[in-house]
């Protein structure tokens, strides 16, 4: 959906952008003993549901054990993952100077390298978010999720691509940077990404040897089920993160960009097109941890390296924000905008999608600048 | 691999659970985190890669001071007299990284360590240290670094010399307790400047020291309490002459603020014996005001921005709002340590210039000339 915001003009977009500028400065001169305080809770919380799922797993001959072992190893790589890996990585908590949180060394337990995911999604989504064809997080290349990408025939399987995106979701998070669809088909050449191959191999090896090979055969007898209940944990994680990722930019009424659009925009117009760009869940206070408290995406994308815990807060003041300048907040219950990304990736597997500019034959047309195009009247017109 | 000690690094951590913990099974069992991420949950000195030390006692000597002993865990590998450590002390949930000196002898049969912290007004990790430190606390420590330290004992035929001011005592208080540990037979004196008597730390046990050594001898230069002293006024050529009638035999090792740094530094140049002098830089180094400083553009290339250039690479990159590692500040600890992809630098300690792409830069003490991308 292209922007629908017509009734700005550029200064009130600015004086916007400053009451979130405003906002963030408060945050950060607030920070301090209180994150750290947070973050220890949740690392100290992962760790120890880590050693206890592990350390049930050597008795997951015993039915209890295996589906307790299983389910706090699931919620440690939920947390891991989420509310600490995604989190630290963003360099939310760098102001704690600690080396065991440093945003540009921090590895998680998953299978894509550190490095790579700080370039795909810290720089690449995060600086072109929602901007059709810059934005590679719209679809990760496989899925049509916005009727402005053009249909293919091998669209119809946008349901299947889905699923087996979910199922498989950390090797899928893995491969992002590879731009697989790019070397495909020709526009990147294999020798340049020898070198993101070769650390994938590391980070993938390391991830399967411990959860595949290392703590099965330390298990003994057990080897089996604590094989599968290593798989059925990281299915779980790739299931749920999948879930709550798809639900930040995909859900209706989330606008997508033109790079034109975003060529010379303001810092309240950056402001804007996060806001619009994203959608939040709405939940309690455990949901919102389990969520990496990305179920607040849009507090994460205008402000991505505050620390995600006080989003919850922050939320309180965004929004009454957007009620005074008349902006919409995308938000809703995980079941309803689950509910709209799946009823979206069916929908527009079908070849009558197409963007209103796509059916009249054109690329999607943007506006000639990144500031919105004002009428005589002084309202703004839409970018499409 | 062997430290500086001279025992394997393997030896570390001492005994089989020890060594079971930082082996490379377990080492791939807690990937990506690591054990210590592990560990420290439990008990911060139990890490087995890391090095952390308890506070085991906290002494204020001197109004403004306070000398810390610290028990270092099995990680820890010794140092050489006249070493620095970087400190990490948590202030306010914050990491602050700091260099101390080490005070005491590296042959302590307790294997204690012991430093002596004088509060910076504008310092916060020194000011919390002198209000705040007390038994049972626990810092972060890097490996002994710094090359300011005792000539190997078969090369002490030299008059040593150990030239300190104010809290710049630590590194050559240091070398003078390792020299009476060792036996040292040859002449050594001690020359320490301070305000007043009331400031000078561990005085009793410096004319212990002195008197034990066969050529000890303390010299004391009192700046507010000249009656009280041996030395009057700042250092001088009359100074010198106290000192020693044989500059060319001496051994210089130096620590403590820039003036006497660079008065000692003046003397001994002016003699020709510039290269008797070892030193240990206290505090930044000024900014050599000939250089362009103002004119470079710094580019990060990671984030893609330019920022025009104010005072050191490390200044110019915090201004912008990017906040990379950092340690020291000083161009010790190498923290800060990142590859400059293009342009010139000149380090302001070593005065050197950097020339070449993709080489590492310190950028606390790197001042651009011209334009400069960092990978940042």
């Amino acid at each position: 959906m292209p922007n629908p915001i017509t009734h700005l003009t550029p200064e009130q977009i600015d004086a916007f952008g400053e009451e979130l500028d405003d906002l963030r400065r408060r945050t950060v001169a607030d920070l301090g003993e209180r994150d750290r305080g947070y973050l220890e809770r949740v690392v100290r919380a992962q760790r120890g549901l880590e050693f206890a799922g592990r350390a049930l797993l050597f008795a997951g001959f015993l039915p209890p054990a295996w589906v307790g072992g299983v389910a706090a190893l699931s919620l440690s790589k939920i947390l891991d993952n989420m509310e600490i890996g995604h989190n630290v990585m963003h360099g939310q908590y760098d102001f704690l100077q600690d080396p065991a949180f440093e945003g540009r060394a921090f590895e998680w337990d998953t299978a894509c390298p550190g490095d790579q995911w700080r370039h795909s999604h810290n720089y690449r989504h995060h600086t072109f978010t929602n901007i059709v064809g810059e934005d590679r997080d719209i679809g990760y290349g496989v899925l049509r999720m916005t009727p402005e990408q053009p249909w293919k025939p091998s669209d119809l399987g946008n349901p299947i691509y889905a699923a087996l995106l979910a199922t498989f979701f950390q090797y899928g998070v893995m491969l992002h940077d590879l731009e697989a669809d790019n070397l495909l088909a020709g526009r990147t050449s294999w020798s340049d990404t020898a070198e993101l191959r070769a650390a994938m191999a590391r980070k993938l090896g390391s991830q399967t040897l411990k959860d595949y090979v290392l703590f099965p055969l330390l298990t003994g007898p057990s080897a089996p089920l604590t094989f599968v209940g290593n798989a059925t944990a990281n299915l779980v994680r790739n299931l749920w993160a999948f879930t709550i990722i798809f639900c930040g930019h995909f859900p209706d009424g989330v606008a997508t960009f033109t790079q034109e659009e975003a060529d010379q925009e303001s810092r309240g117009g950056w402001y804007l097109r996060q806001l619009l760009g994203s959608a939040n869940i709405s939940g309690g206070p455990l949901f919102h941890v389990l969520s990496g408290n990305l179920s607040h995406q849009i507090e994460h994308h205008l402000f991505p390296d505050l620390p995600a815990h006080r989003y919850p807060e922050l939320a309180v003041e965004v929004r009454e924000i957007c009620e005074r300048y008349g902006l919409p907040y995308n938000t809703g219950g995980l079941a309803e905008q689950f509910g709209s990304v799946v009823a979206k990736i069916c929908r527009l597997a079908l070849p009558w999608t197409k963007a209103p500019e796509a059916e009249a034959g054109a690329v999607p047309a943007p506006s000639t600048s990144a500031a919105p195009r004002v009428d005589t009247s002084g309202r703004v017109l839409a970018a499409a | 691999m062997v430290d500086v000690m001279g025992a394997p690094v393997a030896d570390r951590p001492r005994g089989v659970l020890r060594r079971v913990l930082a082996s490379e099974l377990v080492d791939r069992l807690t990937a990506p985190h690591g054990v210590d991420r592990y560990l420290e949950l439990v008990d911060p000195r139990w890490v087995v890669r890391e090095t952390r030390a308890e506070v085991v006692a906290a002494v204020r000597q001197t109004p403004g001071t306070v000398t810390l002993t610290l028990r270092p865990n099995d990680t820890w590998g010794g140092f050489r007299a006249g070493q620095h450590v970087v400190v990490g002390v948590e202030v306010d949930g914050i990491v602050h990284e700091r260099c101390f000196s080490l005070a005491g002898s590296p042959h302590r049969a307790d294997g204690t360590l012991e430093l002596t912290v004088k509060a910076n007004p504008a310092g916060r990790v020194s000011r919390h240290l002198v209000d705040h430190a007390r038994p049972g606390m626990v810092v972060r420590l890097s490996e002994a670094r710094g090359d300011l330290t005792l000539p190997p004992p078969a090369d002490r035929g030299d008059h040593l010399v150990l030239i300190s001011g104010g809290s710049g005592i630590t590194p050559v208080l240091s070398m003078l307790r390792a020299l009476v540990d060792e036996g040292h037979q040859g002449p050594v004196t001690f020359v320490h400047y301070a305000w007043t008597l009331a400031d000078v730390c561990y005085l009793d046990e410096l004319r212990a020291l002195t008197a034990a050594l066969p050529g000890g001898r303390l010299l004391l230069g009192l700046t507010d309490q000249p009656e009280a002293g041996d030395l009057v006024g700042p250092f001088s050529v009359e100074h010198l002459a106290a000192v020693t009638d044989d500059p060319a035999g001496c051994r210089v090792h130096l620590c403590g603020p820039a003036p006497l740094m660079a008065a000692v530094e003046e003397h001994l140049a002016g003699l020709g014996l510039a290269d008797r002098i070892h030193l240990e830089r206290f505090g930044p180094p000024p900014i050599d005001p000939s250089l362009d400083t103002g004119q470079g553009v710094v580019t990060m290339v990671r984030s893609g921005r330019s920022v025009a250039g104010t005072g050191t690479v490390l200044e110019t990159v915090e201004a912008a709002g990017v906040r990379p590692a950092t340690g020291c500040r000083r161009g010790i600890c190498g923290t800060c340590t990142t590859t400059k992809t293009s342009g010139v630098v000149r380090n302001l300690v070593t005065g050197q210039d950097s020339h070449a792409d993709a080489e590492p830069i310190r950028l606390c003490v790197s001042v651009p000339c011209g334009d400069v991308a960092v990978d940042l």
